[in-house]
């Protein structure tokens, strides 16, 4: 990088911060940062948005890698899902004991 | 359906609108404006904490002040990553402030002048953004609205803090009484005008109010946030500034006397006590950065040089 394009002050690359709340609990969006390396990017998230033990593990990604599906393409993206109910327990009957067997100490 | 009129169903639905979302661009420049001011608010509202952090009067006050000011950087942070889903990049936004051509709360061009400042400012100054920011917990955009979750969770801790100092000083020698009486005298109406212009005179509400990005007007907000501060400072033995103030039986909320607007207006328009020095401050903090943003540069530069290197 030659001096002139150091004193641009051009913006630091995007991440985003994904933080996981306890052992065992899925990574979560928790918002961005800007930092000029993977390292820094870490440590700001761990500044911007751990400061109350919020995390016990945090992820870093450029905001540049992420794919997201489009919200116009909603219907037609996820539709596929709809029109299945078969694919849920609702679906299905079963005679009362059986059920009353398995729902014992409710 | 029209783009718009998908849009006018998810606000009536109370669905929140999303970054890739179609939006009006009058909703999108509406935001922009609203959170980067509001951003910027939370980055020029550490000075004039930021200011006694060396002169606090116990090492218990200085830890929680120092804590106080660092999460108002953070707040500062969430709010422009959440403005730059909409299009602006930060470094823009932090431009217009230096600048000079960005608004940010007016209360932030008064001065501290003593430590029951540092009091007021967290039982007074964040007890009115915690009533607006509860509000915006319930706004339209996504991101705007996630931002708020997380920085209200964090304000209970500001408002305490400094309602303790406040409470402490009423309750201590004569002249630590007359000290935060005279503080209240000069923050109070700061305070209430941070809700903005009557509703009579707020050319932006009622549109932002139809978008759902806000949910309760100016005037609203501000009766809440004086009904719960008023019978709080008479506890504590305080007296309000305000002649004309009564309780009015019937509605059960108190009213106020006349807010000086005029006082409101030329402080928006830069003629407030501290308006120049706290953009100086900001500039010269900016500058003095400057080495250790480019350090960094030019370790992150190294590093991925290495990189390339090695693979
Ligand atoms: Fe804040
Ligand atoms: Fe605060």
């Amino acid at each position: 990088m030659s001096e002139e394009e150091h004193s641009t002050n051009d913006q630091w690359p995007l991440w985003e911060v994904f933080t996981q709340k306890k052992r065992g609990a899925p990574h979560q969006h928790a918002g961005s940062v800007h930092a000029p390396d993977p390292e820094m990017a870490l440590q700001n998230a761990r500044d911007v948005y751990a400061r109350r033990s919020e995390a016990v593990n945090i992820w870093v990604v450029p905001s540049s890698e992420i794919t997201a599906s489009n919200p116009s393409d909603k219907e037609s993206f996820f539709d596929p899902a709809d029109d299945k109910i078969y694919r849920h327990p609702q679906f299905y009957e079963v005679p009362r004991a059986a059920k009353k067997r398995t729902s014992s100490g409710s | 359906m029209k783009e718009q009129d998908k849009f006018q169903e998810k606000i009536e639905q109370d669905e929140k609108i999303e970054p890739k979302d179609w939006m009006p661009d009058r909703y999108r420049n509406q935001l922009i404006r609203m959170m980067s001011q509001h951003a910027h608010s939370e980055i020029v509202g550490m000075l004039p904490e930021g200011n006694w952090i060396t002169r606090a009067p116990s090492l218990r006050r200085k830890m929680g002040l120092l804590a106080k000011v660092q999460d108002e950087a953070g707040h500062g942070m969430y709010i422009y990553s959440n403005t730059e889903t909409l299009g602006i990049s930060r470094q823009e936004m932090i431009d217009q402030l230096l600048k000079g051509e960005a608004k940010y709360s007016n209360i932030f061009n008064y001065p501290t002048l003593s430590w029951a400042d540092i009091g007021m400012i967290g039982w007074l100054v964040d007890g009115a953004a915690m009533v607006n920011q509860t509000m915006l917990v319930k706004t339209s955009y996504g991101p705007y609205s996630r931002a708020m979750i997380r920085i209200c969770k964090e304000e209970n801790f500001h408002r305490k803090q400094g309602h303790e100092i406040v409470a402490t000083l009423a309750n201590g020698i004569p002249e630590q009484q007359e000290m935060v009486q005279d503080a209240l005298n000069r923050w109070w109406w700061p305070t209430l005008m941070m809700f903005g212009p009557p509703d009579s005179n707020s050319p932006h509400t009622n549109e932002l109010m139809q978008w759902k990005v806000k949910r309760k007007s100016n005037d609203e907000l501000r009766q809440d946030f004086i009904d719960r501060v008023i019978p709080e400072a008479h506890q504590m033995g305080l007296k309000i500034p305000d002649p004309d103030l009564i309780f009015n039986e019937e509605t059960g909320h108190w009213e106020i006397g006349e807010i000086d607007w005029d006082e409101f207006w030329q402080v928006i328009k830069g003629n407030g006590p501290m308006n120049h020095e706290r953009l100086e401050t900001r500039r010269k903090a900016h500058e003095s950065g400057r080495w250790v943003r480019e350090a960094a540069e030019a370790y992150a530069h190294k590093q991925k040089l290495q990189q390339q290197k090695a693979s």
